[in-house]
């Protein structure tokens, strides 16, 4: 197992506040990895380290391959087209990686809404869309900061399937940040959890989902108790 | 009867002059949020730069294009200057076009004098249902019309028009897929460049050009391009249109040269009903 993404004492600071403290994380090929953490804990701030729009203060980020990011709001550009969003997410491929079919393949629900302007769909309609022009970019790691938000069980669950999908058949590896920690750590291999910007834990999911510290602040405090 | 159609065809070729001055102001405004003051400055440079041409024996067309061409590379310049630095923020790069714009005039001076100057444009008279009007007017409309639809095609179906789009709609998500929105900028001034060039090379030859006739291609400019809140380039190109048209129709039926007035006016009245709506212009913009 190598490592797609590593990070070794990542530490980002905004105007005198710390936002990322001394975060050692790892994202291996093919492996789902989940991020938890309460709201203001850094998890958009290691997103936006990770694809290079923020400069770490200290401390080292080493992505092996190529990383994509399904950004937080979805981040749509409202004004254009599906299908222009989508081919914009290939721009770093130039000219010859911006075709947008095997998008609709892997993501048919997009097929019938490709001319649609992107600000007028719904916000299950637009996460897709965002992971499609996510994955324009024809990444080896895919970063979600937030899978779920605001989005209705249902369309939830199809994204869910797209991703378990993409990590099963292509090797795609996933770094998903979430709220509902419930959800990520049944579909990750490996977890952390985030607080005030340091790594308070990390671990298989399933030995996580069980951790009674993790249940009490992430799971609604009920201990799922087994026998 | 006859009289209305001639203004209406000369409103349409001097508005067509603003609507080129506007979308120009749209394009570097929708993709940097700079208001760019030296847009007439575009204008006036390729201009007078193109009277220099003809004048030393440079045959029309080719005159034109250098003209136009020294718009493109001055837009270029004074994106370098106010949006160059990562960081500067939309106020500091307005502040620096009205200095660069002020500048300009200097430039000009040296270069070429103050005396107005101009260059003959099409010749002749042209008869349209009754109505006689200069002929030069109908190729600024014969020019502009195309060239606003060439830019609706670059915005929508070209990738680097699609990134320019991109970079308006949402800067941010342009750079998580990796526009690198600062190059973004400079290409938008230079399109504002171009465009302001090639509104100076239409209508200086039935509008002679001076160093500091960007004043009043600035303020018609932006009349007509506030009224899409900056940021859309059809309704600059409606506004031009409707400004010219005014214009003409206030002076050939009301005398005298109200055509500045005309322009404040409107563009006051605009400002004033979005901001009593949604606030500044720039909030509107969004
Ligand atoms: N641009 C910024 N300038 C200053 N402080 C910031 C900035 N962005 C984030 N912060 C602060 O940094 C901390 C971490 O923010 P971040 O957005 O990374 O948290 P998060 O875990 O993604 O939270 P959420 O669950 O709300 O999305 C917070 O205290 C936040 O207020
Ligand atoms: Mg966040």
């Amino acid at each position: 197992m190598t490592a797609v993404v590593e990070t070794r004492d990542l530490t980002v600071r905004y105007a005198g506040a710390t936002a990322l403290d001394g975060v050692d994380l790892t994202v291996h090929d093919h492996e789902m990895v989940a991020l938890i953490g309460a709201n203001g804990a850094g998890k958009s701030t290691l997103v936006k380290a990770l694809s290079g729009l923020l400069r770490p203060d200290s401390g080292t980020i080493t992505v092996d391959g190529r990383l994509a990011q399904v950004p937080e709001g979805r981040e749509m550009f409202g004004d254009l087209t599906v299908d222009d969003n989508l081919r914009l997410g290939g721009w770093r491929n130039g000219r010859g990686g911006r075709d947008t079919t095997a998008i609709y393949d892997l993501l048919p629900d997009l097929a019938g809404i490709r001319t649609r302007r992107a600000g007028a769909l719904s916000g299950g309609q637009q996460q897709m869309v965002a992971i499609g022009r996510a994955l324009m970019a024809r990444p080896d790691v895919l970063v979600v900061d937030e899978l779920s938000l605001g989005l209705a069980p249902l369309i939830v669950t199809t994204l869910v399937g797209h991703l378990r999908a993409l990590n099963t058949g292509r090797g795609l590896a996933v770094l998903l940040i979430e709220q509902n920690a419930r959800l990520a750590l049944d579909l990750c291999d490996r977890a952390y959890v985030l607080e005030a910007g340091r790594i308070a834990l990390h671990g298989r999911a399933a030995d996580l989902a069980r951790d009674p510290r993790v249940a009490a602040a992430y799971l609604g405090g009920h201990i799922e108790v087994t026998r | 009867m006859s009289d209305l159609i001639g203004y209406l065809v000369t409103g349409l070729g001097i508005g067509a002059g603003f609507a080129l001055v506007a979308s120009g102001l749209v394009a570097i405004y929708r993709v940097t949020r700079v208001v760019n003051f030296a847009q007439g400055a575009f204008a006036v440079l390729a201009a007078m730069l193109t009277a220099s041409l003809l004048g030393a024996g440079v045959p029309h067309g080719l005159a034109e294009l250098g003209g136009v061409t020294l718009g493109a590379l001055t837009g270029l310049l004074v994106g370098a200057v106010a949006v160059g630095r990562p960081g500067t923020s939309p106020g500091t790069s307005l502040i620096v076009t009205l200095g660069l714009g002020v500048l300009a005039y200097a430039v000009e001076i040296v270069i070429w004098g103050d005396q107005p100057r101009s260059y003959p444009g099409v010749p002749g008279v042209a008869e349209l249902a009754g109505a006689r009007l200069q002929a030069h007017y109908l190729l600024i409309i014969a020019v502009t019309v195309p060239v606003f639809a060439l830019m609706a095609w670059f915005f929508t179906r070209t990738d680097p028009g699609r990134a320019l789009s991109a970079c308006a709609s949402n800067r941010y998500a342009a750079q998580v897929v990796g526009i690198d929105v600062r190059r973004m900028g400079l290409l938008a001034f230079t399109l504002g460049g171009a465009l302001g060039g090639l509104a100076g090379v239409l209508t200086t030859p039935v509008q002679q050009v001076t160093f500091d006739s960007d004043v009043a291609l600035i303020v018609n400019g932006f009349a007509a391009a506030v009224l899409g809140g900056l940021t859309r380039p059809v309704v600059a190109l409606a506004g031009g249109l409707l400004l010219g048209v005014a214009q003409t129709l206030a002076a050939g039926y009301g005398g005298g040269a109200y055509q500045v007035e005309v322009a404040l006016v409107l563009m006051l009245t605009v400002m004033i009903v979005q901001a009593a709506r949604t606030g500044p212009v720039a909030e509107t913009a969004r």
